[in-house]
Parts: structure tokens; sequence; C-alpha cells
């Protein structure tokens, strides 16, 4: 997926986006219909999405970008900003404040691709009661907080969830957990 | 120097979904510009919800699927053009010279040094930062050296992201890029470290209108 991805930013290949778009589109179409309820809205939004992948997938690093994290991350800005109208605050990494990334080793390609693998592995790892929590916040896009109250638990119980599922992905990447 | 107090995982995973407020995420944006590590931790939670992505087993039809590949197919017809590759070149500013990193110098309308501070007594100033988001209240503080964090609102969350200087907060020391999370269970007393000002930002629980002027009665009784 990422060599497709990096030839749709490379040459605009037209055949290479259509894989692409058919793999992601109905993945992305199911998420915002769980967050929009309206499947007029989710279309649409699934729709921007994958044209903001195809005009954006020269910046993709095909090297230690995660193809299903980057389109997650264009999915989930367009839908806050669709929803909010108010500006979203974020990091810019060409501000001359920003503190960069210190330097990657040589071999982060490799370990990019292995990531994805032991992630996998990782969260089919998770109790159930850790999985739903991220089900819950991505999918559902609550809080920690509505999370607590949605399923009844103290909020304590919460945070603790979720530092142990993401304690424990962390180190499946090898991480500090 | 390595950012020593990161944000919990909970704030960051409520950054990651997308759930959190204008409010909290100014505050949270910004202790990411200054924290590598935290910036690493959000992209596993990225890298996770990417993979819960691919885990979807979407219920559309095929037929579905071929509507919308000739929606796209005639918007990018229409004009959809690629955006070419290629890195921003990075403006020429010392790094340094900046104590407010983005967002928050774009929401301040400047750096520490244009902005107009007002004072709160004893020597510290603040500036209110609007937003449009009425559930929290977002605001720069300058604190004298040595002296201790006025009273700016507490009773809920409260976050605080160092900027320059630093604080000590019940033996522990806060500096540039530090975040502390605060919640009503906490007692907290920061103090400015003597032998520079401390600049934070602080966002709160927007104090309900008629809890300001009930607090401000109750507030001797109780003692809060």
């Amino acid at each position: 997926m990422a060599r497709l991805l990096a030839a749709v930013g490379r040459d605009a290949s037209m055949e290479a986006f259509e894989v692409v778009f058919r793999n992601y589109a109905p993945r992305i179409r199911s998420y915002m219909m769980r967050l929009v309820r309206d499947p007029q809205m989710a279309e649409e939004l699934m729709q921007e999405t994958m044209m903001t992948v195809w005009r954006k997938a020269a910046l993709f690093d095909a090297e230690k970008g995660n193809v299903s994290a980057w389109i997650f991350t264009i999915a989930r800005n367009l839908r806050t900003d669709s929803f909010r109208r108010t500006r979203r605050a974020d990091f810019d990494p060409n501000d001359p404040a920003f503190v960069p990334d210190p330097e990657q080793p040589a071999d982060a390609a490799f370990e990019a691709r292995e990531a994805e693998a032991r992630l996998h592995e990782a969260m089919k790892g998770l109790p159930a009661e850790q999985r739903d929590l991220l089900h819950l916040a991505f999918f559902e896009e609550v809080s920690h907080s509505e999370i607590a109250s949605r399923l009844a638990l103290p909020l304590g119980t919460v945070k603790s969830r979720i530092r142990l599922a993401f304690g424990k992905l962390r180190s499946a990447l090898g991480e500090r957990p | 120097m390595s950012v020593r107090h990161q944000v919990s995982d909970e704030l960051l995973l409520d950054y990651a979904s997308g759930s959190l407020s204008e409010g909290w995420r100014i505050a949270v944006a910004s202790h990411l510009a200054l924290c590598p590590q935290s910036r690493r931790r959000l992209a596993v939670m990225e890298l996770t919800a990417g993979a819960l992505i691919e885990e979807e087993q979407p219920e559309s039809s095929t037929a579905d699927d071929d509507d919308a590949w000739s929606a796209m197919r005639t918007r990018l017809a229409a004009g959809g053009g690629a955006l070419s590759g290629g890195v921003d070149t990075p403006r020429p500013v010392s790094r340094d010279a900046i104590v407010l990193p983005e967002p928050l110098r774009s929401y301040a309308g400047g750096d520490v040094g244009s902005l107009k501070w007002r004072p709160l007594g004893r020597g510290a100033y603040h500036i209110l930062i609007p937003t449009a988001d009425k559930s929290t209240s977002v605001r720069l503080l300058r604190i004298p050296a040595g002296k201790p964090v006025p009273e700016h609102g507490h009773g809920g969350r409260e976050l605080t992201l160092v900027l320059s200087g630093s604080f000590n907060d019940g033996g522990e020391v806060f500096a540039r890029g530090d975040l502390e999370e605060a919640d009503e269970t906490l007692e907290h007393q920061p103090v400015a470290t003597p032998g520079e000002d401390c600049i934070c930002l602080a966002v709160t629980d927007a104090p309900l209108k008629f809890r300001s002027w009930l607090v401000r009665l109750v507030q001797p009784v109780l003692g809060i």
C-alpha cells in the first residue's frame, strides 16, 4: 500500500490510486458513518478524505510512514473540522519554535514495516475491555471522561486501562512503555 | 533538555481521537510542539487507529464502491490537482528566540514580547487568549521569580504548560515544555523558581457565570 501511495504522489498514477481508493473508501465511509450517523454526510466526508489523500500523496513518507495511520489522521481532521467549524489547534513542524525529532536511526524504514505487523499482533493480545475502549475513543470519538460515564466506570479505572493498553502497544513496538 | 512531564495517555488519546475541545487542545498541541517524545507516543496512537481502520469490516456493496469510485474519477477529471512534492523551507528564525510555539503564538497574536500583559497584582501578569470554546478559559500567566502562581479559576480540570522559566509544585520542578495536569482532587500550589520569571499557559474549565460571584461569597468560608 505504501508503494502504491508513493506512485500516486510521484506519478499521479490513477491505477495506483484506484487500488488505494477501493481499499480505504469503504473503511473510511464506515468510520465516518459511526461518527456522523448520516449516510450522505458520511459519503461526502469519505470523498473529501480520499480527495485529500490524492492531493497530498506526495507529502506521504513511504519510507517511514504508515498508510492507514496517515489516512486516519486526514479523515479525523476533516471530521472534526466539519463538526466544530472552529479552527483546529495543531502544532506546526515548520514553526521555528518547534522542537524537531532527534535523528532517526538508519534502520527506521525497516522498523516502520516491522512495526505494523507487531502492532496488529499486540492489539490481538489486548483484553477485550481495553480493545473496547480503543474502539469507543476512535470510532465514537468520545473523550476518556465520557467513556467512563457511558460504561459507568470510575474515571480512574478508564485512565488505568488506557495506560495499560498503550503501555503494552508501545513495548510491542520496542518503545519505552 | 528533554521534557520531563509529558502529557498523560488519557489526555493524549482525547487529542488523537479528535474529541478534545479547543481550549485543552491548544495546551496539548503546544506541548507536542515542544516534546518529541510525546509526539512519538501520539504516533503510536495514530498507528493504533490506523490498525483499527484496517480491521474494519465495511458493509458496503460492490455497487456502492463502484459508484463512489466513479464519483471520485469525475472529481479528479474536473481538476483535482495533486500537490507537488517537497518539504517547505523552514523560516530563518532562531529557535531560541521564540517563547510561544504554534498553535499558541497565533492564538495569542504574537510572541510574549509584543503582547499586552495585564496586571494581576503582586507583580504577576496575565493575558486572556480568546477561543471559540466556551467551556474552557485559556490564559497566559507571567509569575515573578520566587512567587506563587495566583489563583486562576480552580475547581475542575487544569492544564499548565511551562513556556519560560520554571515552577516548583510539591517538590517537582516544571520547566519549558512540561505539562502539569491537575483536577479537583489534586491540591497544588505552584511557585515560580527563583532567578527567572515564569511564563506559562493555563487552561481551566470556564467558571460558570453564577459561580463567579457565588464562589467569591463562599470562598473565605470554605477556604478554597
